[in-house]
């Protein structure tokens, strides 16, 4: 029997960046004496380093917290976390599929901005009751009234009786409390219908194996029972069940309808318990998964290369463990003439791949070399057979080929009607197509363009966000692929070619991207002993050139007794510099340059 | 045969491109002469590092600073009285004295010093231009300059080594070409042609976009012709920064680019002795309540040897250091020095390698690339 489960909330926080997401989440933590004061670390949720430092969650956490309410009743309030860019947007609709209600916090010196509008769009899909905050109304710029007539006018939201808190402070942040327990519906479910939970998170843990997030919708589930995920059919014997307590799991032995907790059942990979799946009880299978499950595929590719080649064992084992915990992230050993053996990766978006680069540099101590990303294109030989390939290296000689097929994607641009211009010219330059507009309000339009995925996955999304001042937002899906008319952009070195930095793009474009590339080798290639020609070619036609000059000066004038030690330190960080630099035939190239060229559109 | 290197950190004020340790104290100078000759007499603080230090001839001593003669003549003698009672030091020795135009103007104060023994003389000219000399905070004019050089030469001590700077705020080819012409007519045998470089935490650091430096290929430019111009002059290019008459060597500094040993005294002098580096620090209150020097790894090994060695148009014998360190080159060096060559970068006969003067410029790089070449194979 469908019941209501009167005393559990499932909620998650949303907000613009800065407007305090994290610290309300910290405070609401302590409120519920969740964590002990002296174990509180600044901002709990977003656990990875990574993530402190840029201020983004890339991966979803959940916690239970239990709340005695003013009505005397206590809660069991599962706040769940959404991590907060366009290439985990999957994740983010996993983690909303997952609540009844979400926190909408706003910055009492700021009011509504982008982000407050793309992800209550983002909440409201998913027909989540918002409960609106005001925060910050300790700083003296802080105008709550005005900013809730904001809400209320831009949003649609009442405010009358939205909290007003400081989440930095603590002061009336209890309110929020009440509000969830008040406003927020409580879910609904059958413990004894068949089970079913979506799997909204899965990290690995070297003990436990994975475990798996879930938001249980009907049924229950117990240690020793058998579970299936329904997208892969595997089955496992579930081992814990329990809530995520904000410093360790509680093992409760049971999970019932309406209620979020993990489960762990000695699963070896979290491609085996992927973002999205169903989870249900063999002996009460559920007929029918919930719906939204996508297999989330890679889409951007690129060759990562351990800067000594010694360290390639490192560099496999260190992708195996990420991949772990990461089901996006795909690699394969490749070779280069130029970098050596590696591997080629695939990734979701450019954060990603960026993401998953830091992290190989920072937590495994490797220096990588990456090569230019790039998607999918299928190409069709005059021979009729088809090949795909997501390495330019790999590109077939272009006498042999009949046509090609790039990937298209299927994008929503949603943004203040202001910026219509500014998008469509964007747009425009990254071959789009435009299919249609649509006014969501009067403030908030979606632009709906199909684009070419190659010219999305490098830096149209930073691109976007710097010509609209950051309200816009985008979202995008893969369409299928398109005719399209491209060439191999091949970069020389004093002659060499450098297989590694070879680049795949519209010939339309190839002239104005060549000098762009050919220039920013230039400036990023430190001068060396001689002159160096850079040289840009499709086929054997060079469209490009520019030259490094020779290094003139570079010495040590004073070297006596007391200046020994130093210049031998100099050396030493000549030749950890060195490290760094991959020598391309007589040419040492840094890490940099190679990533300088994927970023051309910079405003320079 | 090792060099005794005393530094002396006082100076009348300190020079906005200057990083040397030095105070402006002259309360100081009593303490700090009783320290060093207490040092010199006991090696009580350098202790077991000095080894055998006492029975070994002494080649060199070298007065730095600071400004060495800001302490005056009788300071400095008897400084020097102090390392001949205490070491070996054969009547052929080098001894050196760093000296400021301005503060031995003194009468008598060279004659002072060639009677203590003195044999040398190294004056900080820096530009006969006076306008560069009062960016470069030196007080002297060119005329003071020249009196000393003048004084130093009628007491006897005709080894003097003047001091140019390269690449200073303000300078031109034009305005170097009457530095040099000025050096020159005062008949020194030796000069030091020093690049400016700026060093961390030093005025002109600070200052660096307001300085009006010459552009870096104007000071490759103005190095070049300084070179060519003092060779004409029958100068041998002997080290990067440094020119002198056939046999008129600064056999002390030498002494450094070979990696031979020698101890220095002083707060801030560094020591290489007995296979150890190490040094004072750059605090006179410490030095002159005896405290003991610091350790600073181990010195010698061929990357040492190649790095020092290379600053010399006589290069390295890759033979030598073969021998002398059991690596052997790796089977690419040859091939990477032959393109370098071509450049016009070194000389390399199948076993010496020498830098040129276009070379010398980027001694760095090329110094780095000759030692990964020996790394490959130890």
């Amino acid at each position: 029997m469908r019941q209501k489960k009167e005393h559990i909330r499932n909620f998650s926080i949303i907000a613009h960046i800065d407007h305090g997401k994290s610290t309300l989440a910290d405070r609401l933590l302590e409120l519920t004496d969740s964590v002990a004061k002296r174990d509180m670390q600044q901002q709990l949720l977003d656990n990875m380093e990574l993530e402190k430092e840029r201020g983004i969650t890339i991966k979803a956490r959940a916690v239970t917290l239990d709340y005695k309410a003013h009505d005397g009743n206590t809660y069991e309030l599962n706040l769940i976390d959404t991590p907060g860019h366009v290439d985990f947007n999957y994740e983010v609709s996993r983690s909303l599929a997952a609540c009844d209600g979400a926190i909408l916090i706003v910055d009492a010196t700021q009011g509504v901005e982008a982000q407050t509008l793309a992800n209550t769009y983002l909440a409201l899909e998913h027909d989540l009751e918002l409960v609106p905050v005001i925060n910050k109304i300790d700083l003296p710029a802080a105008d709550p009234d005005r900013v809730c007539a904001d809400v209320e006018e831009i949003i649609g939201l009442d405010c009358e009786d939205a909290p007003r808190i400081s989440a930095k402070t603590g002061q009336n942040v209890e309110a929020v409390l009440e509000k969830i327990v008040r406003d927020i519906p409580c879910p609904e479910g059958d413990d004894d219908a068949p089970f079913k939970a979506l799997v909204f998170d899965s990290v690995y843990d070297n003990y436990k194996g994975v475990i798996v997030y879930v938001r249980v919708m009907d049924g229950t589930l117990r240690s020793g029972d058998t579970m299936k995920m329904m997208a892969t059919g595997a089955t496992f014997t579930v081992v814990e069940v329990g809530h995520m307590r904000a410093m360790s799991l509680e093992n409760t032995g049971v999970l019932k309808a309406g209620e979020v907790g993990y489960i762990t059942a000695s699963i070896k990979s979290v491609s085996e318990a992927r973002v999205g799946d169903t989870v249900t009880k063999v002996g009460n299978e559920a007929a029918e998964p919930l719906p939204g499950y996508k297999k989330v595929n890679p889409m951007v590719f690129c060759g990562l290369y351990p800067a000594d080649g010694a360290d390639y064992e490192a560099l496999k084992e260190a992708l195996e463990k990420l991949q772990l915990n990461d089901a996006a992230l795909s690699f394969e050993p490749e070779t280069s003439g130029a970098l050596g053996f590696g591997f080629r990766c695939g990734f979701l978006g450019l954060l990603h791949l960026e993401i998953i680069q830091e992290r190989l540099e920072r937590e495994y101590d490797l220096d990588l070399v990456s090569t230019v990303p790039s998607v999918v294109y299928k190409i069709h030989l005059s021979d009729g057979r088809v090949v795909e390939i997501d390495n330019p290296t790999n590109y077939p000689d272009p006498a042999i080929i009949d046509y090609v097929e790039e990937p298209m994607a299927d994008a929503h641009i949603y943004s203040p009607p202001e910026y219509i211009g500014v998008i469509m010219a964007l747009c425009q330059d990254r071959r789009g197509t435009l299919k249609d507009q649509q006014y969501i309000s009067s403030d908030r339009v979606d632009i709906h363009y199909k684009l070419p995925l190659n010219e999305i996955i490098y830096d149209f999304f930073d691109a976007l966000k710097s010509r609209t001042r950051g309200y816009a937002s985008f979202d995008y899906e893969l369409c299928g692929y398109e005719r399209s008319n491209l060439v191999k952009l091949d970069v020389l070195l004093n002659g060499d070619l450098i297989d590694a930095l070879s680049y795949i793009i519209h010939s339309e474009k190839a002239y104005p991207r060549a000098r762009k590339i050919a220039e920013k080798l230039k400036d990023n290639i430190p001068r060396q002993m001689f002159e160096i020609p850079v040289q840009i070619a499709i086929g054997g036609k060079v469209i490009a050139r520019e030259t490094i000059k020779a290094m003139r000066k570079d010495v040590l004038a004073k070297c006596y007794g007391g200046d020994i030690t130093r210049k031998k330190k100099l050396l030493e960080k000549q030749k950890e510099g060195k490290k760094r630099m991959r020598q391309f035939g007589t040419v040492e190239v840094p890490q940099e340059a190679f990533m300088a060229i994927l970023k051309l559109d910079d405003q320079t | 045969m090792p060099g005794i290197y005393i530094h002396v950190p006082f100076c009348a004020s300190k020079c906005p491109y200057c990083d040397f340790y030095s105070v402006a104290d002259r309360g100081r100078i009593d303490n700090y002469i009783s320290a060093v000759i207490d040092e010199l007499a006991t090696l009580r603080r350098v202790g077991p590092l000095a080894g055998d230090l006492k029975h070994r001839a002494i080649a060199t001593v070298y007065f730095g600073g600071g400004t060495p003669s800001f302490v005056g003549a009788e300071n400095l003698s008897r400084l020097l009285l102090a390392v001949k009672d205490n070491f070996n030091v054969p009547s052929g020795a080098e001894i050196t004295a760093e000296c400021n135009p301005s503060s031995s103007l003194a009468p008598g104060f060279f004659e002072t010093l060639a009677a203590a023994g003195f044999n040398r003389v190294s004056l900080g000219m820096q530009s006969a231009v006076d306008a560069e000399r009062k960016k470069l905070g030196r007080k002297a004019t060119a005329v003071d300059v020249e009196t000393a050089v003048k004084a130093c030469q009628s007491a006897g001590i005709t080894d003097i080594s003047l001091d140019i700077m390269l690449g200073v705020p303000e300078q031109t080819e034009r305005s170097l070409l009457s530095s040099q012409d000025f050096a020159l007519s005062l008949g020194v045998t030796h000069l030091s042609a020093y690049m400016l470089s700026i060093e961390e935490g030093t005025f002109f650091d600070k200052k660096r976009d307001a300085l009006n430096l010459p552009e870096e290929d104007a000071v490759c430019d103005m190095y070049l012709s300084l070179c060519e111009y003092l060779k004409n002059n029958g100068f041998r290019h002997y080290e990067i920064s440094n020119f002198c008459l056939p046999g008129h060597e600064a056999r002390h500094n030498t002494a450094y680019w070979r990696d031979e040993e020698y101890l220095g005294i002083g707060p801030a002098a560094h020591s290489y002795l007995n296979g150890r580096r190490f040094y004072f620090p750059r605090d006179l209150d410490a030095f002159i309540s005896g405290m003991p020097p610091v350790d600073d790894g181990p010195g010698g090994g061929p990357e040492e040897a190649v790095m020092l060695a290379l600053r010399l148009d006589t290069g390295i014998s890759l033979q030598e250091i073969k021998e002398k360190f059991a690596v052997a080159p790796s089977p690419g060096l040859p091939a990477i020095l032959q393109k370098y060559q071509s450049a016009g970068l070194l000389t390399f006969d199948g076993d010496r390698i020498a830098l040129t003067e276009k070379g010398f410029l980027v001694s760095n790089a090329l110094i780095g690339d000759v030692i990964s070449a020996m790394d490959g194979n130890r």
